[in-house]
């Protein structure tokens, strides 16, 4: 093996690992998303669900010594805020899209606000398995370290698609999102359906930014988040509110990001912001050759026609 | 006239409770109500010096708010002002390097017409794909400032860095002659005015011609406008270009009047912002220039509440927060109130 093929395998296996722990974020905050979006509401403030959720995360396991119980108590302050959504956008003429930035500066502001004392002190990080044992390469082991949370992560995709698919509640999600009148039809109580949607959704964007907080980087500053949870209604289109697609996008988007650092580490800077955006090009460029002026999008629920077209 | 007093009644009480709300949380954080609120409004109001720090700092966010509210009108929802705002700077800032050495008469303006143009191409775009292909405009216009930052950051980290910007990369300064400058005694920058101005000339577009009528027409029911003739793609692009026009006017503004040169700073959330005060505004340019003002005003203030009351720099986001929230939720009371309504309407 030349120097230059170990290069390109260390490029490959950081790109991978970078994958799965930059990924990790995206997937909480892209399966949240889908969830409320199957239910027929845009969240657009998970960016505020997440960083909010890193500090509390940080906060909790630095008081109790606990990582999961920070983990736990990150999501709570997610469905929190998501319950706020929920609850202001049931009534007439408030915009789902408005509240949701409005809540995301919001929650930056609370996390920023609360979260000064918690700058320095060191908590509790999550535990990670050591799947790279095997091997003597310093390279392949840091690159096969996964958390618990990724794998949780990975489990929860697939069991979402089969809720939605299968599961009493989750037809009922997916009749609220695709038409009102059928939901009133069988007596469901629309915003209350929303209302868990959108919780249960905000809730795992909390998670996710404990993962930020508590693993990668893994500690608690201001800088934290790079718009992970803005990013999160981009890959569910990309997913095509799908949230077994939702995990490969995510590892897809961290990959994306991924590489650049990883190029970066041998030698090659050209284009790194350029690679850091080519998720976003990629989703533009299916988002134009899939939509079509006479029909919606494929996978779109159409509830979300409202927004989607006039 | 009761609607009017409606218009003006309903805001003013959604602050009055949003202050509130922000009272009992800082009293819950252990601090001192009237202090900070001293400080608040001395920072924001208070003196003639924080009044022009108001200013300033409202400038961009009546451009941004444009880039919202004119697509709006025809009922799309555009979330793109911070990609417009960083191609218009990137754009004006590119030309304002090539056009080094000639007269500052002639390089401001065209400066300022390419962050203009260039901003109302990129959210024209966005129209474009919506009409013709049928993209989502508030999905494909947040990608774009993605996008938009990344070109930027491209950029100013590689082939058009000034090597002695090490702590924040940056292009190669403008030409000081191409700076704009203040306004005459004071040290508010000309985008404050440029800001009133387009939000008057925007307002007069939409309340006082039949463009406006047109556009309100489609905005209400595409069918119908179509039926009665009015050139709907054309109406739904010019909206589009003239929102991004403004935006990319604020970014070009931002690198005259303030920085001397594109750099990340163009990225600073102004998109952001504009989009809520848009939504505030109801999307009347009339009532964006006092939204931005008192969100000016709140930033400006925040700067004294950090140093006299030691409280976090955060705290401005948190009252900004509280406000968004509870005048968006107030805009399901519109027609609530009986006291409101005309005689002949009441049953």
């Amino acid at each position: 093996m030349t120097a230059e093929d170990i290069g390109l395998w260390s490029v490959l296996i950081s790109v991978l690992g970078g994958a799965v722990r930059v990924g990790t974020p995206f997937l909480f905050v892209s399966l949240g998303e889908c969830l409320t979006e199957r239910s027929g509401r845009i969240n657009l403030g998970l960016e505020g669900n997440l960083v909010l959720g890193a500090m509390t995360g940080y906060a909790v396991a630095y008081f109790t010594n606990s990582a999961w119980l920070g983990v736990f108590s990150a999501g709570c302050t997610g469905a929190i805020l998501g319950m706020i959504h929920a609850l202001l956008c049931q009534n007439p003429r408030v915009n789902h899209i408005a509240v949701g930035i409005a809540l995301m500066i919001f929650g930056i502001g609370l996390a920023f606000f609360l979260g000064k004392p918690f700058i320095q002190p060191q908590a509790p990080r999550l535990p990670a398995l050591e799947l790279g044992f095997w091997s003597d390469s310093p390279v392949i082991r840091a690159a096969l370290e996964i958390n618990v949370l990724f794998i949780i992560g990975a489990m929860l995709a697939p069991a979402m698609w089969w809720f939605f698919h299968n599961a009493r509640w989750g037809l009922m999600v997916r009749t609220v999102g695709e038409s009102d009148d059928a939901a009133l039809a069988m007596g469901i109580n629309i915003n209350r359906v929303r209302l868990f949607a959108t919780m249960a959704g905000g809730f795992l964007a909390g998670v996710g930014g404990s993962f930020l907080s508590l693993y990668y980087p893994g500690s608690w500053n201001e800088g934290l988040s790079s718009g992970q949870g803005l990013m999160a209604v981009a890959l569910v289109i990309f997913a095509r509110w799908n949230p077994i697609y939702c995990l490969f996008a995510s590892l897809l988007f961290g990959g994306a990001a991924a590489l650049g650092p990883a190029l970066q580490s041998v030698g090659v800077t050209w284009g790194y912001y350029l690679f850091n955006a080519a998720p976003y090009f990629l989703t533009l460029i299916i988002m134009i050759f899939t939509s079509s002026s006479n029909r919606l999008l494929p996978g779109l629920p159409a509830s979300l026609g409202g927004v989607q077209s006039k | 006239m009761l609607k009017t007093l409606e218009v003006v009644l309903i805001p003013v009480g959604a602050i009055i409770l949003s202050l509130l709300l922000f009272a009992i949380f800082i009293a819950l954080m252990g601090h001192e109500v009237s202090d900070v609120f001293y400080s608040l409004y001395r920072g924001a109001f208070g003196t003639w010096f924080s009044w022009q720090n108001t200013l300033i700092g409202a400038a961009p966010l009546m451009l941004t708010a444009l880039c919202t509210a004119l697509p709006a009108r025809i009922g799309f929802i555009v979330i793109g002002g911070e990609g417009a705002v960083v191609v218009g700077g990137l754009c004006s800032a590119l030309v304002g390097l090539a056009l080094a050495g000639i007269t500052a008469w002639l390089a401001l303006p065209i400066m300022l017409a390419i962050g203009f143009i260039f901003g109302g191409l990129w959210i024209m775009f966005i129209g474009y794909l919506r009409h013709y292909r049928g993209v989502n405009e508030t999905i494909s216009s947040l990608l774009l400032n993605y996008i938009a930052i990344a070109i930027l950051s491209f950029l100013i980290f590689g082939p058009l860095r000034d090597p002695s910007t090490l702590n924040k990369p940056s292009t190669f300064a403008i030409d000081e002659t191409f700076l704009i400058g203040n306004m005459g005694e004071t040290f508010i920058h000309w985008g404050f005015a440029y800001g009133v101005v387009f939000c008057l000339i925007y307002w007069f577009l939409l309340h006082k011609t039949t463009y406006g009528f047109s556009v309100d027409v489609s905005g209400g029911n595409v069918k119908a406008a179509q039926i009665s003739g009015l050139p709907v793609p054309k109406l739904i692009l010019s909206t589009f270009f003239l929102g991004g026009a403004a935006a990319g006017l604020a970014g070009a503004l931002e690198v005259v009047a303030v920085h001397g040169r594109a750099n990340s700073s163009l990225a600073a959330g102004y998109g952001y912002e504009g989009i809520l005060i848009a939504f505030i505004a109801r999307h009347n340019p009339l009532a964006i220039i006092p939204v931005a003002i008192l969100l000016g005003g709140i930033k400006a203030g925040n700067g004294l509440v950090q140093r006299a009351d030691d409280l976090p720099d955060a705290t401005g986001l948190v009252l900004q927060g509280i406000i968004f929230v509870v005048i968006l939720a107030s805009e399901s009371l519109y027609g609530r109130f009986k006291i409101f309504q005309p005689k002949e309407s009441r049953e």
